[in-house]
């Protein structure tokens, strides 16, 4: 059985998956709509995860917070599922399948067959779609990548119950009921209420004070760690900004398309200047990037390059400030 | 970043024949999206990522095979895993999985809990035990 199902590419997997689904049941959202809405960019330091032996960062909201924001914004309901077993938690995406329901599933990326082995890490946040059954393939839909694929019934099952951090234990889910009509407008000011909110808290590795933060480590990272850790570390800084789709500047630009429909669809020109303040962010987060692979390309650990990146950093976290303050203003 | 001026540098991603999606500016100053083929600071990233994998499977390796460590630890460098990730895929403590890697615990391991942990890692009991004997 295929579900008559169109696929788009996206830029990251969560965004996609929402995009993807509500095309399918005939709301327009694009992937930026989707992230901007579900409040996706952040940044934070967390010490306590270790990812690959480096101290963790992301620059994007937790795994399924963006779809749950994002449903409860414009007043869409999403049914989740969670299984022990994995033969329930086949038959229940099967019964979804043969009602002719497209679903979103969480998986681990380390065996999915794919994708590229140097990009087969135990992270399992990743999100596809499921759109058809034809013999023992399942149809696939995964957002990042450009067409469509399949998976055998035990690759999928693999992936839905990886192991380790963020475990999806089959996580299913599909969005339920729709309103009549989306409430897009109220929708966008609360995901930028949001952002605002989480980029500017007085927190000490959250947001802005986030970015200052890791700017401090990073200058002492050589003296401290040596230059084989710091260069780790920074490498994983970079790997981190970079995901799959992000292009460089990781989810600002994804954010600064965001802005620019904001603008037209509230009709507020004061968000269109902000787009294009934050593709300049977003530029000088590429530079960033730029400069840090400098560093653990020569594989050296000069304290003034480090120092020099720190200080990119700062003044991003300057100018992010300065942004989220106008930004907040601008939808009052 | 201008629609011309993202990245379309080689990458890993070739392999797999994928591109990835960018959105960038196009010449009336309106969004839109592009494929990138990849960008080098990303690739030394990630390759510095599996450079460094590599180097801690070969020493795994080599403890093994001085009897340093148990195989167990040698698979799970190769699969890129940590304890706490590998603990969770077999079922028991970080601590048990932990002492497993004494090569004289290691020699005393039921049969049951050798299979478990060659389900894991995709191979057979033999395997496990003689890391000669892995493929790759």
């Amino acid at each position: 059985m295929e579900i008559n199902f169109t696929h788009h590419q996206t830029a990251h997997c969560e965004n996609g998956v929402i995009s993807n689904l509500m095309k399918h049941h005939g709301f327009q959202i694009s992937e930026p709509l989707a992230f901007g809405i579900g409040s996706g960019l952040l940044y934070c330091y967390i010490p306590f995860l270790k990812v690959n032996h480096a101290p963790a960062l992301t620059y994007r909201a937790m795994p399924g917070f963006i779809f749950k924001r994002f449903a409860k914004r414009v007043g869409i309901e999403i049914k989740r599922e969670k299984f022990k077993n994995p033969q329930v938690a086949k038959e229940r995406l099967d019964t979804n399948l043969e009602n002719n329901n497209p679903v979103g599933l969480q998986v681990g990326v380390y065996n999915l067959v794919y994708f590229p082995d140097e990009y087969r890490f135990h992270f399992n946040a990743h999100n596809l779609i499921v759109y058809g059954k034809e013999q023992d393939r399942y149809l696939i839909s995964d957002p990042v990548m450009e067409t469509v694929t399949t998976l055998t019934e035990k690759e999928l099952e693999k992936v839905r119950f990886a192991k380790g951090p963020f475990a999806p234990k089959g996580h299913m889910y599909y969005p339920i009921s729709f309103p009549e009509k989306l409430d897009i407008e109220k929708a966008i000011i609360k995901g930028i209420k949001h952002t605002c909110r989480d980029m500017l808290a007085p927190m000490p590795v959250l947001g802005v004070k986030g970015i200052r933060h890791v700017a401090k480590l990073i200058r002492k990272w050589p003296k401290k760690k040596g230059v084989k850790v710091a260069n780790h570390y920074l490498g994983q800084v970079v790997r981190m900004q970079e995901e799959i789709g992000t292009g460089g500047g990781g989810f600002r630009y994804i954010f600064a398309a965001f802005l620019q429909e904001a603008s037209g669809i509230l009709n507020n020109p004061k968000l269109a200047d902000l787009s294009k303040e934050m593709t300049d962010i977003g530029d000088l987060w590429r530079d960033f990037a730029l400069d840090a692979s400098r560093i653990y390309k020569n594989r050296s650990a000069k304290e003034d390059a480090y120092n020099n990146v720190a200080s990119q950093l700062e003044t991003l976290a300057e100018k992010e400030e300065a942004f989220f303050k106008k930004l907040k203003k601008a939808i009052k | 970043m201008k629609k011309d001026e993202v990245p379309q540098d080689t990458s890993n991603l070739e392999t797999a024949k994928l591109k990835e999606l960018c959105y960038a500016l196009d010449d009336d100053g309106n969004y839109t999206t592009v494929n990138s083929s990849g960008w080098d600071p990303k690739t030394i990233a990630l390759n510095q990522a599996i450079e460094e994998i590599n180097a801690r499977i070969a020493d795994a390796k080599r403890r093994v095979l001085k009897n340093k460590t148990s195989p167990i630890e040698y698979y799970m460098e190769f699969h890129k895993m940590d304890v706490s990730i590998l603990a969770s895929y077999v079922g028991m403590w970080s601590w048990r999985v932990k002492r497993h890697f004494k090569p004289t615990i290691f020699k005393k391991l039921s049969n049951k809990k050798l299979q478990k942990y060659a389900d894991t890692f995709d191979v057979s009991v033999e395997q496990l035990k003689d890391i000669t004997k892995h493929g790759n």
